[in-house]
């Protein structure tokens, strides 16, 4: 039988369906306390609910809820340190230290072994070793779809700085990807020590 | 081929565009001149190659269904609104 919208019973019925998503949004946004992050999302979703209109966008309704609710949390932090800017990688390329470290040798598809290295979780702590203000954006962007306009909404800055974030945020990315194979050894596991 | 006296783009100013030329963000992209250089940079090409991969792996980490328990503790929270 289907739930009549607008009710406890069909919020909770669309956050269930949600909570793998929303968990793992939350996961990539914050360090340590994910959970406690969806739950107050769902507290404000719960008491917001009646202004949604199209029951069919739930899904992202709440994640914006979520992003905000991270938003309002950092501000309130004033963590300062997210404010640091990561150290200068506008002219860093993955591509070309792969390529000049060759870490599998034996390999003819050298760049896409050092992809397949990188399991979830890598990615995931890859992601948590840069700033806020850069990872925000290119988890919201890359993996959760968001348009850019939309993501400057849900940050409060503007499309430029949200676009300037993005730019240097994917170099970023690149840079720790390798700096974190490095320092964990992944690329030994691949192959170097196999010489 | 990266001669600083070419009015080629270098590749060093061409790798700083790749992604947001792969995205049509066109935040400080030279699409005419992006073009020009990837026309004759093999190495810029492979590098466009590998930011399409890049991107893919992003893509591709959108659910993590790794934390039933959590999942679970969120359920009962759910249960006691």
């Amino acid at each position: 039988m289907a739930v009549p919208q607008g009710t406890k019973e069909s919020f909770q019925a669309l956050a269930r369906s949600q909570l793998p998503r929303l968990l793992a949004l939350a996961r990539r946004l914050t360090r340590d306390d994910a959970e406690d992050l969806v739950q107050e999302a769902l507290l404000r979703g719960y008491r917001s609910y009646a202004g949604l209109k199209d029951a069919q966008a739930g899904g992202p309704w709440l994640r914006a809820i979520l992003v905000n609710t991270h938003r309002d949390r950092m501000r309130k932090r004033a963590r300062s340190a997210e404010e640091i800017p990561v150290a200068d990688c506008e002219e860093f390329s993955l591509y070309r230290t792969i390529a000049e470290e060759d870490p599998f040798p034996y390999s003819d598809t050298v760049h896409l072994d050092f992809l397949h290295t990188f399991a979830k979780e890598d990615v995931r702590h890859v992601l948590l070793r840069l700033p806020e203000i850069y990872r925000v954006p290119l988890v919201l962007c890359h993996m959760e779809g968001f348009a850019t306009k939309e993501i400057a909404r849900l940050c409060g800055v503007p499309l430029g700085t949200v676009l300037a974030r993005l730019h240097r945020g994917r170099k970023a990315f690149e840079r720790e990807m390798w700096a974190y194979a490095e320092e964990t050894g992944m690329l030994k596991r691949g192959g170097r020590d196999e010489r | 081929m990266n001669d600083k006296h070419s009015p080629l783009m270098p590749c060093s100013e061409a790798i700083q565009q790749l992604w947001d030329y792969l995205e049509g963000s066109g935040r400080r992209v030279d699409r005419e001149r992006v073009d020009e250089h990837l026309a004759f940079c093999r190495r810029c090409c492979g590098e466009l190659e590998f930011i399409g991969h890049l991107r893919d792996l992003l893509a591709s980490q959108t659910i993590d269904d790794s934390r039933p328990q959590a999942v679970q503790r969120l359920e009962r929270f759910l249960e006691e609104l």
